[in-house]
């Protein structure tokens, strides 16, 4: 038996909001799933279970809809999600140096956590900041114009160590 | 500033103020609204129709004649703003969005009284956080002003508005895969026809229009067609937002008339390439557009039929600029990685063909590649055209073509270094 999840008292407020907001109860797929992540860090198997009976929907559509989209994390990730973006035009800018290397400077590999719990450095496709490449994404924010000494000092100053 | 760039969407876009209702008033913000809620929903179709403007999108299908596509009855219909900004190379609608969001709501109702409808979704890509949060200040704002909701302006027009957030797919900026995914689906596209405006969102008729698209119709409502068609070309009316990156000088969203030259484009409004660099190819539409190589980039120019009469397409108007410094087979390695990783994976000839010509490409930047396998990534991809519901399967086959195609001897260097490092015949 996997460990039962729960959302908070509000969390799970604001998932019963949402299934009235839109046409179709389906809607509320997404907006309950980034609520579990933003809780939780990423989307544990068994809150597909949890949410298919706080939202009275099958879990095979909750599961069907996790596992198309890429920004719910499958798998734990640190306190820091940093997305370095290697689509065409930061490539083009050192985008994938850039994602080499702060590997090495935190010492994980791409997708891993840290030691200790801080960070996680993917390589994700375009995010529409072409114009700033090098550029990644760190948790909900975008930080633009890079190079490898900016995009540590930008770390630090979150926490990272 | 460039003399060449023309500030129509974009003439107070450098001002913060811009960006909520106040300041967005102070520059006659909303002032179209109240003319245009005072119009026969169907003359606003038609000037709409008579301005020439086409969809911003990608797909540049005439903006009039798709609203002109709904059924004449009172069946409720949807408009949903395709927001879901993905197609590489493209950030202008995110630029819009954080500067204007009010231009884009303000666009949209309009849009919205002229098709009759009384509901719709901005769909915006899950990554843009901030220009999210700044749309849901800004209809806040709007439903408290009384613009949206029910009676706007006391016009006895009634109509909501919500923002929708992905959740990171790129097919979801298809028409009908965005449908999919607002209705809690996967964001799987749809066979057409029915066509969306027929048969779209919860079945019902829905129009999808993207963010430029729908706040242009503020400005040719304003001032009307023909003031519109003022800038452009006859088939390809009004001004465009581009968005430059790659190797110029200073890359930025740009708004300039349609039509303008590619070359004045980068070394004129984007200040060229860096000091010593040359030009060597430039990807017009978004990293799905065919290659241009720089012979070809300094011939042409910036509309629908000049690019398709190259062989290439305007697409979202994201020009990918290249200098001499890059390596061809790395960037068609990078680009396919990509429509491989997005395809949705319901047509075979996508699912297989983007993860075949992606692992050759691939093979081939490691040295493992021989010439044959040039030649198979050609027929792949041609074999992956036209054959499946949406244009995915496309816009990974068109680069790859053009790729190998106009850049072979880069291919076929790897290739020859590669034989040479394994001592095997290079035609083996």
């Amino acid at each position: 038996m996997s460990k039962a999840f729960e959302l908070s008292k509000e969390g799970a407020e604001l998932v019963k909001k949402e299934l009235t907001r839109y046409e179709t109860k389906h809607s509320a797929i997404i907006p309950a799933l980034y609520q579990v992540q933003k809780e939780n860090g990423w989307v544990p198997p068994e809150s597909i279970e949890y949410l298919a009976g706080l939202m009275g929907l099958p879990e095979s559509h909750i599961n069907e809809v996790f596992s198309f989209y890429t920004m719910f994390n499958k798998v734990p990730t640190g306190k820091l999600h940093v997305q370095v973006c290697t689509n065409i035009s930061c490539s083009m800018n050192g985008g994938r140096e850039l994602a080499k290397k702060l590997c090495e400077r935190f010492n994980v590999k791409p997708g891993e956590v840290s030691k200790d719990g801080l960070v996680t450095i993917s390589q994700v496709e375009c995010l529409g900041s072409c114009d700033t490449a090098p550029m990644m994404q760190v948790n909900d924010r975008y930080i633009e114009n890079l190079d490898f000494e900016k995009a540590v000092q930008a770390l630090k100053e979150m926490g990272a160590q | 500033m460039s003399s060449l760039e023309v500030k129509l969407l974009s003439e107070h876009y450098d001002k913060p103020e811009f960006q909520g209702l106040e300041g967005y008033k102070k520059h006659g913000g909303y002032e179209v609204l109240v003319k245009a809620l005072k119009m026969e929903p169907q003359k606003i179709i038609d000037e709409v129709k008579a301005s020439g403007l086409r969809g911003r999108g990608g797909a540049g299908f005439p903006t009039g004649v798709k609203w002109g596509f709904l059924p004449n009855n009172d069946e409720p219909r949807y408009l949903l703003c395709n927001a879901d900004e993905g197609e590489p190379g493209t950030f202008k609608d995110r630029v819009m969005m954080e500067r204007a969001p009010h231009q884009l709501i303000e666009g949209m109702i309009i849009s919205a009284f002229a098709v009759k409808s009384h509901k719709s979704y901005i769909y915006i890509r899950g990554e843009y956080d901030e220009p999210a949060r700044i749309l849901r200040k800004a209809l806040d704002e709007a439903y408290e002003a009384g613009l949206l909701g029910k009676n706007i302006l006391g016009s006895g027009f009634d109509h909501d508005m919500d923002l929708y957030r992905g959740a990171g797919a790129y097919i979801c900026g298809e028409e009908t895969g965005m449908i999919s995914s607002l209705e809690g689906l996967k964001g799987q596209p749809k066979l057409k026809p029915p066509f969306p405006a027929i048969q779209g969102y919860l079945k019902k008729p829905t129009i999808v229009n993207n963010v430029e698209t729908l706040a242009a119709v503020k400005y040719i409502i304003r001032d009307g067609a023909d003031a519109y068609r003022k800038y452009g070309t006859e088939k390809s009316a009004g001004t465009k937002l581009f968005s430059i990156s790659g190797n110029v000088v200073k890359p930025g969203t740009y708004e300039v008339p349609l039509g303008i030259s590619l070359k004045d484009l980068i070394f004129d409004v984007c200040g060229g390439l860096k000091p010593g660099r040359k030009l060597k190819a430039v990807i017009p539409g978004g990293s799905s557009a065919p290659i241009l190589t720089a012979e070809e980039s300094l011939k042409v120019n910036m509309d629908y039929e000049s690019l398709a009469q190259s062989g290439s397409m305007l697409g979202s108007g994201a020009v990918i600029v290249i200098d001499d410094s890059n390596d061809m087979v790395d960037l068609l390695d990078v680009t396919l990685h990509f429509y491989h990783h997005e395809s949705c994976g319901q047509c075979t000839p996508c699912r297989e063909g983007t993860g075949w010509i992606s692992k050759i490409t691939h093979s081939i930047k490691n040295g493992e590649g021989t010439t044959k396998d040039i030649d198979l990534i050609k027929n792949v991809a041609e074999h992956m055209m036209g054959k499946t519901i949406c244009a995915l399967s496309d816009a990974a086959a068109m680069p790859a073509i053009s790729f190998v195609t106009k850049f072979r001897d880069e291919f076929e260097a790897y290739v020859n270094k590669g034989v040479e490092r394994r001592g095997e015949d290079a035609h083996a």
